[in-house]
C-alpha cells in the first residue's frame, strides 16, 4: 500500500504539471524567461521537477563518495600490520574532518572563485561558504543542483584527495605532523589545482579534459604521497642489507635487485579487510564518476557507469596477468590495486571514451600499476599500500589516455595539464612536509615503530585480547 | 647438549634471528608470550579510562644446541636483545636467557639420536 500511495502521489504531480501545461498553453504563449519566475507555468513546474531529480542524484553521489572513506580505511588497514591499525583508522577518520572543514573555510572558494576569475591561475572568493548574491536554486548551475549540494559533493572530493596520502606514509609517520601537513595541502594546493580546470581557470580555457579527477584528485593526492614517501624513508626492515641475508642461505630465492639491499616484503595483516575496502571504493566510485556528470542526465550517467565498471573489471586482469607471470602465483593485493588502477585510469575520461576504450584504459592501468609497484621497490621508495602506483601513475595515465581515446581531445593539452599539476603539487608537498619535518619531525622513533604506532601514538590496541606476532 | 629458552622483546626478534644465522645456528622455535618482570609495564587509555598493562608482550625462543654452539648463541641473543637503556647498558624488560641440560634429541624424519640430530 505504501508504494502505491507514493506512486499515486508522483502520478498526481506529473498530471498536475501536464494539466497546467495544457490549460496554460491554451490561454497564452509561454515565454521561457517569465516561466522560470512564475511557478504556475508548465516550464517552471518541469524545471522544479528537473532540479528535484538532479539534486537528489548529486546528493546520493556525495554520499557514495563519502562511503569511499570507509573503503580507504579498510584497504589501508588490511594492507598494513595489525600493530598499526588504530593509527591508520585514526588518520582516516581525522582526514574526513580536515578535508570538509578546510573546504568550508577556504577550499571551496579557492576552487570555485567565481566567473570573474575565468581563465586565471588563481582565484579566491572569500572565506567561508555562502550562496552567491541573488541565489536561486532553479537557475544556479542551470537548475542541476543547489549551492549546498555543489559544496558537499566537492567537499567529499577534497577529503578523498587528502586521504590518499595516509596509506603511503603508513606505519611510520607521526600523527600530529601528518594532520598538519594534510590540512595545509588540502586547504591550499588541492583547490588551487582544481580551480585551473573545474573552477574555470586556464586549463579549462585550453580545452583540458579531466572528467572526475584522474589528475585533479588522484594525481594531486599521489604527488603528496610521493613527497611523503621520499621525505620519510622506508619502514624499518623493508630494505635490508645484502650481507645480513647471506649467512642464512635459505634466502637464496630472494632476488638481489640493487646489489646492496634486498626487498623484504612486509605483509598486510588482513586480506578480507583489504578486499572489503576495494569493493567499497568501487561502489563509491559510481558516485565519484556518476556524480561528476553534475546532473542526472540519463544517457550520460548510464554511459559513465558502464565505462567505470568495465575499466575496473579490465584493471583486475591488467594487474593479475603480469603479477601471475612475474611472481608465478597471482597476488591478491596486487589484483586489488589493479581494480583501483582501472578506476583511477578511467576517471578522467569516463564520459567521453567508448566502452571498448575504457576496457583498454583499465587494462593498461592495471599493468602500469604492477610495473610501478616493482619499480618503486627497485628505487627503494616504500609505499605500503601502493597509493603512488594507483593514484599518481594511473591518474597520469588516465588523463593522457583521454587525449588518445577521446575523438576531439588533444594529447598535448592533456600532457600540459598533467605536467602543470605535477609542477605545482610535488614542490608544494615537498616544501610543506619538509617544513614540518625541519620543525617538529615527521617520523616516529625506532622503538615506537617497532612496537607499533597503536601503542606509541594512541596507547590503544586495535585488537585487544588477540595475540599476534609483533616481531616484524 | 643444551636447550636455550630465551625471552625477549618482540621487536628485536628479527635482529636476533639474523645474528643466530650468522653464527650458523639455523634451527629455532618461536612463540608469543606474555610476561612481567622488573619493568613496571605501561599505560593504555581506553575511552578516557587508564589501563595498566603489566603483562607485556615477549617472544619465547627455544634453541637446542651442541655445547660448542652455546656461547655463540648466547652472544648473538645478547647482542641484539640488550637495548640501549638510560646508561647504554640495557633496560628493564630486555628479557632472560635460560640454559637447561638436554638429555636427548631425536630427529623424527630419520630416528637419528643425540648430537648429530641437533645440527
Amino acid at each position: 500500500m505504501l508504494w502505491k500511495s507514493r506512486s499515486n502521489g508522483l502520478i498526481t504531480l506529473v498530471c498536475l504539471a501536464g494539466c497546467t501545461a495544457i490549460s496554460v498553453g491554451q490561454t497564452e504563449d509561454v515565454n521561457t524567461a517569465t516561466a522560470v519566475a512564475d511557478p504556475a507555468t508548465p516550464a517552471a513546474a518541469l524545471a522544479a521537477l528537473s532540479l528535484l531529480a538532479n539534486n537528489m542524484w548529486i546528493l546520493l553521489c556525495a554520499a557514495l563518495v563519502f562511503a569511499m572513506h570507509l573503503g580507504f580505511s579498510m584497504l589501508e588497514s588490511g594492507l598494513t600490520r595489525a600493530k598499526n591499525t588504530t593509527n591508520i583508522l585514526f588518520k582516516n577518520v581525522a582526514i574526513v574532518g580536515i578535508g570538509l572543514l578546510t573546504y568550508a573555510l577556504c577550499g571551496f572558494s579557492l576552487m570555485y572563485p567565481g566567473e570573474e576569475f575565468a581563465g586565471a591561475w588563481f582565484g579566491f572568493g572569500g572565506f567561508g561558504i555562502a550562496p552567491p548574491e541573488e541565489y536561486d536554486p532553479l537557475t544556479y548551475a542551470d537548475g542541476a543542483y543547489t549551492y549546498w549540494s555543489d559544496f558537499i559533493f566537492q567537499g567529499m572530493f577534497a577529503a578523498t584527495a587528502a586521504t590518499i596520502v595516509s596509506g603511503a606514509v603508513a606505519e611510520r609517520i607521526k600523527l600530529g605532523p601528518f594532520l598538519v601537513f594534510s590540512a595545509l595541502y588540502v586547504a591550499a594546493v588541492y583547490p588551487m589545482v582544481g580551480m585551473w580546470h573545474w573552477g574555470g581557470g586556464w586549463l579549462a580555457e585550453r580545452g583540458f579534459h579531466d572528467f572526475a579527477g584522474s589528475t585533479l584528485v588522484h594525481a594531486v593526492g599521489g604527488w603528496a604521497a610521493l613527497a611523503g614517501v621520499i621525505l620519510l624513508g622506508p619502514r624499518i626492515g623493508k630494505y635490508i642489507p645484502m650481507e645480513e641475508t647471506k649467512a642464512g642461505s635459505r634466502n637464496s630465492v630472494e632476488q638481489a635487485i640493487s646489489g646492496r639491499t634486498i626487498v623484504r616484503p612486509i605483509m598486510g595483516h588482513s586480506m578480507p579487510l583489504a578486499t572489503i575496502g576495494v569493493f567499497l571504493l568501487w561502489f563509491g566510485w559510481y558516485g565519484f564518476n556518476g556524480g561528476s556528470v553534475l546532473s542526472a542526465d540519463p544517457e550520460s550517467i548510464s554511459l559513465v557507469f558502464v565505462t567505470t565498471s568495465l575499466a575496473a573489471a579490465a584493471g583486475i586482469f591488467g594487474a593479475m596477468i603480469p603479477s601471475w607471470l612475474i611472481d608465478k602465483k597471482p597476488d591478491l593485493s596486487m589484483t586489488l590495486n589493479g581494480v583501483l588502477a582501472g578506476l583511477v585510469g578511467v576517471t578522467a575520461g569516463a564520459d567521453v571514451v567508448s566502452p571498448f576504450a575504457s576496457i583498454i584504459i583499465g587494462f593498461i592501468a592495471g599493468v602500469l600499476c604492477v610495473i610501478s609497484v616493482f619499480t618503486l621497490d627497485r628505487v627503494r621508495l616504500d609505499d605500503p599500500v601502493g597509493a603512488i602506483s594507483v593514484h599518481l601513475v594511473c591518474g597520469v595515465w588516465g588523463t593522457l589516455a583521454v587525449g588518445l581515446f577521446a575523438p576531439d581531445k588533444s594529447f598535448v593539452t592533456q600532457l600540459i595539464g598533467v605536467a602543470a599539476a605535477g609542477a605545482l603539487c610535488q614542490p608544494a608537498a615537498i616544501v610543506e612536509l619538509g617544513a614540518v619535518k625541519a620543525t617538529v619531525g615527521i617520523r616516529v622513533s625506532r622503538q615506537e615503530e617497532l612496537g607499533g604506532l597503536d601503542i606509541g601514538e594512541h596507547g590503544m590496541e586495535a585488537y585487544s585480547g588477540f595475540q599476534f606476532f609483533t616481531t616484524q | 647438549m643444551k636447550l636455550i629458552i630465551a625471552y625477549f622483546k618482540p621487536e628485536v626478534f628479527t635482529d636476533v634471528k639474523r645474528a643466530l644465522l650468522r653464527a650458523d645456528i639455523t634451527k629455532m622455535s618461536v612463540t608469543n608470550a606474555l610476561g612481567c618482570g622488573a619493568e613496571r609495564g605501561y599505560h593504555e587509555t581506553y575511552r578516557g579510562a587508564d589501563i595498566e598493562i603489566d603483562m607485556l608482550k615477549k617472544v619465547r625462543m627455544e634453541v637446542a644446541v651442541n655445547d660448542e654452539y652455546l656461547q655463540p648463541a648466547i652472544d648473538a641473543i645478547m647482542e641484539h636483545a640488550q637495548t640501549d637503556g638510560p646508561d647504554h647498558s640495557g633496560d628493564h624488560g630486555d628479557g632472560k636467557i635460560f640454559v637447561v641440560p638436554l638429555e636427548d634429541c631425536i630427529r623424527v624424519r630419520t630416528g637419528l639420536r643425540g648430537k648429530e640430530a641437533i645440527g
